[in-house]
């Protein structure tokens, strides 16, 4: 289950959002995040629409791929909906009901907020479903590298999330087996009492914390007999590639961008 | 015979809070190119053995030199260049996200150019036979092949010395032999010198040279044959000495009497089966 929800998210195809480097999706995320907040009226938000969906049809992601990343965000969605609906008090009275009132403005801020929010849910489950996560760390590695001169420790957070992500599946085929052995002796993991459910973790999460220990000081044992010692003087063998539809990608979201600010009210 | 490649000088180590020595005046020579197996049961100090020769850790008294070097914190990195290292975990000697990437580890640890890196790379996993797993995730791959890549991490770095530290211990029979065999092939094929810490006699009957450890010092150094021959006494060092020992031991018992007192498997099967036209 847990496998599914951070790996099963990569969708593999062969699109051109695929192909992006990941430096450049993750610049164009940031940039949208930004500039979404330019749109103010119906004209500039229909762009913002219009250019999200035309990156989902690029990415050639099934529909149902990012109904399943919206779907446990959607009930937030409506909630901030309903939230502007009921608060905001400008504008011309429409529903009256003597202990709630609804003016137009909170329906049109309810609209506004709740697509923004829904926009910028679909645009970074793009970057998750179309990117893997060792490429986004190495995109965020090369992004921030200007902050080693900051003495930010940019190549050790990158080297720890690749770890992390390397033994995600161990984990959780170790946690698979504890489980089992746990099992075996009688604990019950699925059924009884919710609080008699979660002291049943206990058994489960200690053995997992010992060994992981145990991992991490050998893992750092074998990385040093490899030579290991810091980022200083280190090559790369994944290698980014800046293509020429990422500068055009770029280009095209400086343009909607311009267009946002031109036709904002 | 050859060079020595590896030489310790009355080695005493002895971990932090331990009253014992892990290791007590140990002094023996490893030979270029040679096969060495360490063996000896739990504690009796063959895995700080592996550590001090890599400088992962070092000793308290006596010296270690490694190809000419004598072995001090300034030079480690030097040495670790050297001697390559597989560990008993499969899983906790894995870096890298995939196959290629936890080749590529010690390569981008030595800041070799990436040209070079992706033909090293290519060289050595196809050495040990796992040039088709290029893209592969760890945990697709059998412990077997895990193996199999780190040797291939250890053979792009060119070492002149193989620690096998444990390294076919938690494999099953297959992976085992898997392994062994890959590391037979490249000793021979790049003149290697390969040093196997183990507790598998079984393995150890393929090295060249034995040495026996108990309680930190170095207990009986020989050939195999020599070796296998105290058999009581490696009993009594709680080792468990090869099936193939143990038969013809069965066989002295009855009166029978085989050619030479030590014979691996395939040795004591043809033995075995030109007895009777012998007599």
């Amino acid at each position: 289950m847990m496998e599914k929800m951070i790996f099963g998210r990569y969708v593999p195809a062969d699109s051109m959002i695929h192909k992006m480097d990941p430096r450049s999706k993750l610049t164009i995320i940031f940039l949208f995040v930004c500039i979404i907040f330019i749109a103010n009226n119906w004209l500039t938000y229909t762009i913002i629409g219009v250019y999200t969906f035309l990156m989902i049809g690029l990415s050639r992601i099934p529909i149902r791929f990012l109904y399943g990343g919206l779907k446990p965000v959607l009930w937030l969605v409506a909630f901030t909906f309903l939230l502007q609906l009921f608060f905001t008090r400008e504008g011309t009275v429409v529903v009256d009901w003597g202990f709630v009132k609804i003016y137009a403005e909170g329906i049109k801020m309810g609209f506004y907020i709740s697509f923004r929010f829904f926009f910028l849910i679909l645009m970074t489950s793009l970057l998750t479903l179309t990117t893997t996560p060792i490429e986004i760390t190495d995109g965020l590695e090369s992004l921030l590298n200007p902050l080693k001169k900051l003495r930010f420790p940019v190549h050790e957070m990158a080297l720890m999330m690749s770890i992390s992500l390397r033994f995600i599946p161990t984990l959780m085929q170790e946690t698979d087996k504890i489980m089992k052995a746990q099992i075996a002796r009688g604990v019950e993991f699925a059924s009884g009492p919710l609080m008699e459910r979660i002291k049943a973790i206990i058994p489960l999460l200690i053995p997992l914390f010992v060994s992981s220990f145990k991992r991490a000081e050998e893992l750092a044992i074998a990385m040093e007999a490899r030579g290991y010692r810091g980022g200083e003087g280190r090559t790369k063998y994944r290698q980014l590639s800046w293509k020429t539809v990422d500068t055009l990608q770029l280009a095209f979201l400086a343009v909607v961008t311009i267009m946002l600010i031109y036709f904002r009210s | 015979m050859s060079k020595a490649i590896v030489s310790l000088k009355e080695v005493t180590f002895q971990y932090d809070g331990q009253e014992r020595n892990a290791l007590n005046h140990v002094s023996f020579e490893i030979y270029e190119g040679e096969w060495l197996a360490i063996v000896g049961h739990n504690g009796s100090g063959k895995s700080t053995m592996a550590k001090l020769l890599n400088g992962l850790q070092f000793p308290k008294e006596g010296e270690i030199t490694v190809s000419g070097m004598k072995l001090v914190e300034e030079n480690i990195w030097d040495i670790r260049k050297k001697i390559g290292m597989v560990f008993q975990n499969p899983d906790n000697q894995f870096v890298g996200t995939t196959v290629q990437d936890d080749v590529a580890f010690g390569l981008e640890n030595m800041g070799i150019p990436r040209e070079e890196m992706i033909h090293r790379v290519e060289d050595s996993l196809k050495k040990v036979k796992m040039d088709t797993f290029l893209h592969q995730e760890p945990h697709h791959l059998s412990g077997g092949q895990k193996q199999r890549v780190a040797i291939a991490g250890v053979l792009a770095l060119r070492p002149a010395i193989i620690i096998l530290d444990e390294a076919t211990s938690m494999l099953d029979p297959r992976g085992r032999a898997e392994v062994l065999e890959t590391v037979r092939t490249l000793k021979d094929e790049k003149a290697l010198t390969v040093i196997s810490i183990t507790h598998d006699l079984e393995e150890a009957a393929k090295a060249d040279r034995i040495i026996v450890m108990n309680k930190g010092e170095v207990f009986r150094e020989g050939t195999p044959e020599e070796i296998f021959s105290m058999d009581e006494q490696l009993i009594e060092l709680g080792l468990d000495i090869p099936f193939s020992v143990k038969v013809m031991k069965a066989f002295r018992k009855q009166g029978i009497s085989l050619a030479k007192h030590y014979l691996s498997e395939e040795e004591l099967v043809e033995e075995l089966w030109t007895f009777r036209s012998r007599m």
